[in-house]
């Protein structure tokens, strides 16, 4: 690698397996980052962890049955997304009997996930794959799968995305106005089990917190204007993905330890800058903002 | 498990050193993982257990990496990071944006930790990944049953001998700072046992499984049971039998011991809820 951009940027880009993780990578990081702003503007980043772990047996499944593992992480997800909106509820870590329920779900999917692989054989990367995502692996079917359902994805937000804003920051008034709040939020959890089986294609199940919470998290941060925060969340995520995959390239190191420390950097970075702005107007918040976040 | 023709019986898996081992310290990581996770529920600490899973994969790794044993590696980070959690007050719930961005960090780290040390030894595969995510029950070295074992018991006595001011402080922690039960030193203490029982489930079924020893067993015992000591016993003993069934399931049917014991948990807690359903009111 040299410092001449140009080079570089060719160089990135001479292997077909990089100009499809690179395609791949930007309509997830498209998708994740609409979706991710929603996610944390609706206190549901439990949700999204939830939905990729589920995920993880579907991929595992899919690769035993001879399917493209996104179907799989599809048909997983959706499910998923419909049994939580089938409860009805947000799902809520705070909790007790639901956490109980979901970790006693997620140690099964997990443990399912791991069966599938033994059943078929497969070696130790390719459970790595699914779990912590990789450059290597992306066929150009799962760049046409991805193009369709990242398409679907942002296409549905654009449709109900104003009315989900507003559902969620006033769900009463939003319901006086006539707007299907219920119906919504199974719409939106759809939308993000598509968002969350694209996503595990590059930074795997276990780190999906990385692309699709971590960019709208600093983004609700920055700005509370809806439009503007949408904005910034798809911007971080859309930088966050370029730039771990071409550090992962140039250094064959995993690139979900870029994109993860991408997001944790970003996210410190800017909780400490308005820490110290805080600090500094007087406001001594510091103790109680840092691990309340924002629920 | 089982690679000869017809079927062996119960003597002959016991005679099997493995087999032994493997009943033997899964016994013992179950009843203190059983014990402490009953608390772990009550004190809906559900997705510290978790956090803590996660910095085991990572710490193994690194002590890997650094030359260590892996042991210490566990042991070391999940104290470590218990400890932190203690003392900034921060409790891991997975709905707070900040811890989750937090763990997943630790988690990315844990992967570059895995490839460093994987390609850093020609010819190793990262099965040593897989056997840290998902466990290795079957597998474990003689200093893994040695240790498992003991601090497995050492576990289990700490927590009996804590457990009637811990309970008190889980259930009603304002009265029982006014009554002058040091507070902070039991959930100190608590959080130092939980980072201790995680380190020792992730040899029994991985960082990713603890749930199914930590969390659902409790989680099944308090659907039986409202009652705190009934459900502290119920807890330990169905966590124990979740490993033994999960052992025997996994030996005469070749797969994963760690899915038979996650989907063995599950069973039972399915179970447990539907009995909820049937009888709602009764013994609660």
């Amino acid at each position: 690698m040299s410092w001449d951009l140009l080079a570089d940027v060719q160089l990135l880009l001479q292997y077909h397996f990089m100009q499809n993780a690179l395609v791949a990578g930007t309509l997830v990081a498209l998708l994740a980052g609409a979706a991710g702003y929603f996610v944390v503007l609706r206190g549901q980043s439990f949700a999204a962890h939830m939905l990729s772990q589920v995920g993880f047996p579907g991929a595992a499944g899919a690769v035993l049955v001879h399917v493209a593992p996104v179907f799989g992480l599809i048909a997983f997800c959706v499910a998923a997304a419909l049994g939580i909106g089938w409860v009805g509820r947000n799902l809520d870590a705070g909790h007790r009997a639901e956490s109980a329920a979901v970790g006693s779900i997620l140690a099964f999917s997990l443990g399912l996930g791991l069966l599938f692989f033994r059943l078929y054989a497969g070696s130790a990367a390719g459970i790595y794959t699914f779990l912590f995502g990789t450059i290597l692996g992306i066929a150009d079917r799962d760049v046409q799968l991805t193009l369709v359902v990242a398409l679907l994805g942002l296409g549905a937000l654009a449709i109900f995305g104003r009315q989900l804003i507003f559902a969620t920051v006033d769900p009463d008034v939003a319901e006086a106005r006539g707007v299907h709040v219920r119906l919504l939020s199974i719409a939106f959890l759809i939308v993000l089990a598509l968002a969350v089986a694209i996503t595990v294609q590059i930074v795997g199940t276990l780190l999906i917190f990385a692309l699709l919470v971590a960019p709208g998290a600093s983004a609700l941060q920055l700005t509370a204007r809806p439009a503007r925060a949408l904005a910034v969340s798809v911007v971080l995520s859309l930088a966050f993905t370029w730039l771990g995959l071409a550090l992962a390239y140039f250094s064959d190191l995993p690139v979900g330890f870029f994109i993860t420390s991408l997001a944790f950097a970003v996210y410190v970075a800017i909780r400490a800058v308005k820490g110290a702005l805080a600090f500094r107007n007087g406001s001594l918040q510091l103790r109680g903002t840092w691990f309340a976040a924002e629920a | 498990m089982v690679r000869s023709g017809g079927v062996m019986s119960i003597g002959q898996m016991l005679a099997l050193d493995f087999m032994r081992n493997a009943f033997l310290t899964g016994g013992c990581i179950a009843l203190a993982a059983g014990l402490v996770g009953y608390f772990v529920v009550l004190r809906n600490e559900v997705f510290t257990s978790d956090a803590l899973g996660h910095v085991a994969f990572t710490g193994s790794l690194g002590g890997l990496l650094a030359g260590l044993n892996l042991l210490a590696g566990v042991f070391g980070s999940c104290i470590a990071v218990a400890l932190a959690i203690g003392t900034f007050g921060g409790r891991g719930r997975g709905r707070d944006v900040a811890i989750g961005t937090i763990f997943a960090w630790v988690l990315g780290l844990g992967v570059l930790f895995l490839s460093l040390y994987t390609s850093a030894r020609s010819g190793a595969t990262g099965s040593v990944g897989i056997s840290v995510l998902f466990g290795s029950i079957l597998g474990l070295q003689p200093i893994q049953v040695i240790v498992g074992s003991i601090s497995g018991v050492a576990i289990c006595a700490v927590t009996l001998l804590v457990a009637r001011p811990l309970l008190f402080v889980s259930i009603d922690p304002d009265v029982a700072l006014a009554r002058g039960v040091p507070t902070r030193a039991f959930t100190a203490l608590f959080l130092f046992l939980v980072a201790v029982t995680v380190a020792e489930s992730v040899q029994a079924v991985g960082a990713l499984l603890i749930f199914a020893l930590m969390v659902t067993p409790a989680a099944v015992a308090q659907n039986i049971s409202a009652r705190p000591w009934l459900g502290m016993a119920l807890s330990a003993l169905i966590a124990l039998a979740v490993v033994w069934i999960g052992l025997v399931l996994s030996f005469y049917i070749s797969y994963p011991a760690s899915f038979f014991i996650t989907a063995v948990a599950f069973a039972a807690y399915l179970v447990s809820q539907l009995g909820r359903q049937i009888r709602p009111a009764a013994s609660r």
